[in-house]
């Protein structure tokens, strides 16, 4: 999304999901403390999670992209990777560098157990969980003052500037709900997987970049598809072939689709500004 | 360049000359490297070595030293990375290292072994298990006080087989020197002897957020034991993923899952996980008597490979002490002729370099610890 609109890959964005887990992990093990249910303490971490990572991702953007916003394109490139270094050695530092175990904050529901094999209640509990996400989203985008506002910036960044948008602040506001959808993809993944560490965010962010690549950049429906297409491509390589391959396959499709459809699945040929 | 070189190579040379002389009125120190992971998530297998020898250095120095020269210690972190333990063993052989306790890990080992075979320096690691570290030959620079993984992995088959009574077995691995080694050597007796076939043989991606893919491979594969070569953090992870699975079947590891690292994370999920590792040593009263120490010092109980690090010491020490100094053909002579008390037994290495006298047992994560299976 941020991508999309300012044409710079956030690198920072997977040590945003990073922190969003820790945060949640620090603020459940307060609230199991007081004695909490299950369900509480899922959801005030999320929330807890998702204004610290919205602070994180606000600031972010002030302190490493703001100022090069006219600067050459590889510069913010160059200070996302930095940031992204930064956040992770400093979790590192200030927390552990090892893994940490995480609540499994999702219950398993009764009537799950039957096709507790094939599918899990935590697995559910994503799925919907990113399905409401992803038409909140959508509805934002489309609907919204602000949508409206983050496409215009998105087609002609002088040219909303003319017509009178902020364009500083629509830009921030993107990067506030990346960081809030990230840290709540930390939250659950950590609750699904039950361990987190500091670099857990690495991979995470280029898997979801070769995502958003694969469907189309600044396509929400595309991003869906191409983390599905990528998902299903490393499962069954894993299951098939070899797991000792999976990421050889899932990124093998990344070149196939940059070769044969630059734009990604369901992305619109951008013809490069002038 | 140059003008700017003169006015400084002055002071520089008189700063060295400063530096050098409180040295020169000792007796020049004996540099040993203790190489090992000490940051990053296998940390866990290599502080407690380095413990272990910091501990004993400084008690050999206050006793009036080696060879009545002092001993200096040269710590190097290898995260348990190759490229990593390449970088720190070039910096130690440049910095003078003699001899190296260390490394801790398979893979890594094995990257900076051949720069101290170059630079002719011993290295003994307490924990580096790969087999073909000492059976390929490639390397008679090297020794190690634990027993290597082709024992573990025949053990780990030998327990599956008959305890378990498994007839259909998952051999999964890290794809690492470590843990495929360990899966390998399982695999190869497996084999042999036909009391069970191997349904599935396959590797993971060390680090990848899920496995559900192999677990769901395991089960249809029908399998009634997994045994998994590699190390603790994707052990909790395939534990907690098989369990959230429902695949209800039984778990051996190498010594890789030993440590309080799965117990951890794992946490239940750990429960009934079966693990070789190295044979209880308590017996032994020099292992007694240095586990107290380093209890009296830190006040708690020493971590993995803890008995192996400073079993690496012990012997190093003595057969510097025997050969007079760290002549290489001495040093290696004095190895692997001269039987020495230690934290692990009574030990001697082999001509391969491998420590006789010493071997692995099977534990099972019973309420929460490792206990040895009988």
């Amino acid at each position: 999304m941020v991508y999309g609109i300012i044409q710079l890959i956030n690198f920072a964005h997977g040590e945003i999901y990073m922190l969003g887990a820790f945060i949640a992990l620090i603020v459940a093990g307060a609230l199991t403390i007081y004695g909490f249910s299950g369900w509480a303490i899922l959801l005030l971490a999320g929330l807890v999670a998702a204004v610290y990572a919205a602070a994180y991702g606000y600031t972010l953007e002030k302190i490493a992209y703001r100022p090069l916003r006219t600067a050459p394109r590889l510069s913010p490139l160059i200070s996302a990777i930095g940031k992204s270094l930064f956040l992770q050695n400093y979790v590192m530092l200030a927390q552990t560098p090892d893994f940490l175990p995480f609540p499994t904050l999702i219950p398993e529901f009764a009537f799950m157990e039957p096709v507790a094999h094939i599918i899990g209640s935590a697995e559910v509990v994503i799925l919907l969980t990113s399905a409401v996400l992803m038409t909140g989203l959508t509805v934002l985008i489309k609907y919204t003052r602000i949508g409206k506002a983050m496409r215009a910036t998105q087609q002609d960044m002088a040219m909303a500037r003319l017509v009178g948008i902020d364009v500083d602040r629509v830009i921030s506001f993107t990067f506030v709900v990346g960081s809030v959808l990230a840290a709540v993809g930390g939250v659950l993944v950590g609750s699904y997987l039950g361990q987190i560490n500091f670099a857990i965010g690495f991979m995470a962010g280029i898997k979801a970049f070769t995502a958003a690549v694969l469907g189309g950049i600044g396509s929400i429906p595309g991003a869906v598809l191409g983390g599905l297409v990528l998902g299903l491509t490393e499962a069954l390589a894993a299951g098939y072939v070899s797991s000792a391959y999976e990421d050889v396959f899932a990124f093998g499709v990344l070149v196939l689709i940059l070769i044969l459809r630059p734009s990604g699945l369901l992305g619109r040929a951008i013809r490069e500004k002038v | 360049m140059v003008k700017r070189f003169r006015r400084w190579s002055l002071p520089i040379a008189a700063a060295a000359v400063l530096l050098a002389s409180p040295a020169l009125a000792e007796k020049p120190p004996i540099v040993i490297g203790v190489a090992g992971s000490h940051s990053g998530d296998l940390a866990p297998y290599g502080l407690p070595t380095k413990e272990a020898v910091e501990m004993l250095a400084a008690d050999l120095n206050a006793r009036g030293g080696l060879l009545g020269r002092p001993v200096k210690l040269l710590i190097l972190d290898d995260q348990c990375k190759p490229e990593i333990a390449a970088n720190v063993a070039t910096a130690a052989v440049s910095q003078g290292a003699q001899a190296i306790i260390g490394h801790v890990c398979s893979g890594a080992t094995k990257a900076a072994l051949g720069i101290y075979k170059e630079a002719r320096i011993i290295a003994i690691s307490p924990s580096a298990t790969n087999p073909a570290l000492t059976m390929g030959g490639d390397y008679p620079n090297f020794f190690r006080t634990i027993a290597p993984d082709d024992k573990q992995g025949q053990l780990a088959a030998a327990i599956v087989a008959t305890r378990l009574g498994a007839r259909k077995l998952a051999v999964i691995h890290d794809k690492g020197d470590y843990g495929k080694g360990f899966a390998d050597a399982a695999k190869a007796v497996l084999e042999k002897d036909g009391k069970a076939t191997v349904v599935l043989y396959d590797g993971i991606t060390p680090g990848a957020m899920d496995y559900s893919a192999v677990i769901q491979k395991i089960r249809h594969a029908e399998a009634d034991a997994v045994i998994y070569g590699g190390y603790h953090p994707e052990a909790s992870k395939l534990v907690a993923q098989m369990k959230k699975k429902r695949v209800d079947i039984p778990f051996i590891g190498p010594d890789g899952l030993m440590g309080s690292g799965l117990l951890t994370i794992a946490g239940a999920n750990a429960e009934g996980v079966y693990a070789t590792g190295p044979m209880d040593v308590a017996r032994y009263p020099l292992n007694q008597q240095t586990r107290a120490v380093y209890q009296k010092k830190y006040g708690r109980e020493p971590g993995m490979f803890f008995d192996q690090g400073a079993a690496a010491w012990q012997a190093l020490v003595a057969a510097i002490q025997k050969a007079g100094g760290t002549d290489y053909a001495a040093l290696e002579k004095a190895l692997k002729t001269n039987p020495v008390e230690t934290s692990v037994g009574k030990i001697k290495f082999n001509a391969k370099g491998d420590a006789e006298g010493v071997g692995f047992a099977v534990y099972q994560v019973r309420g929460g610890k490792f206990v040895e299976v009988k």
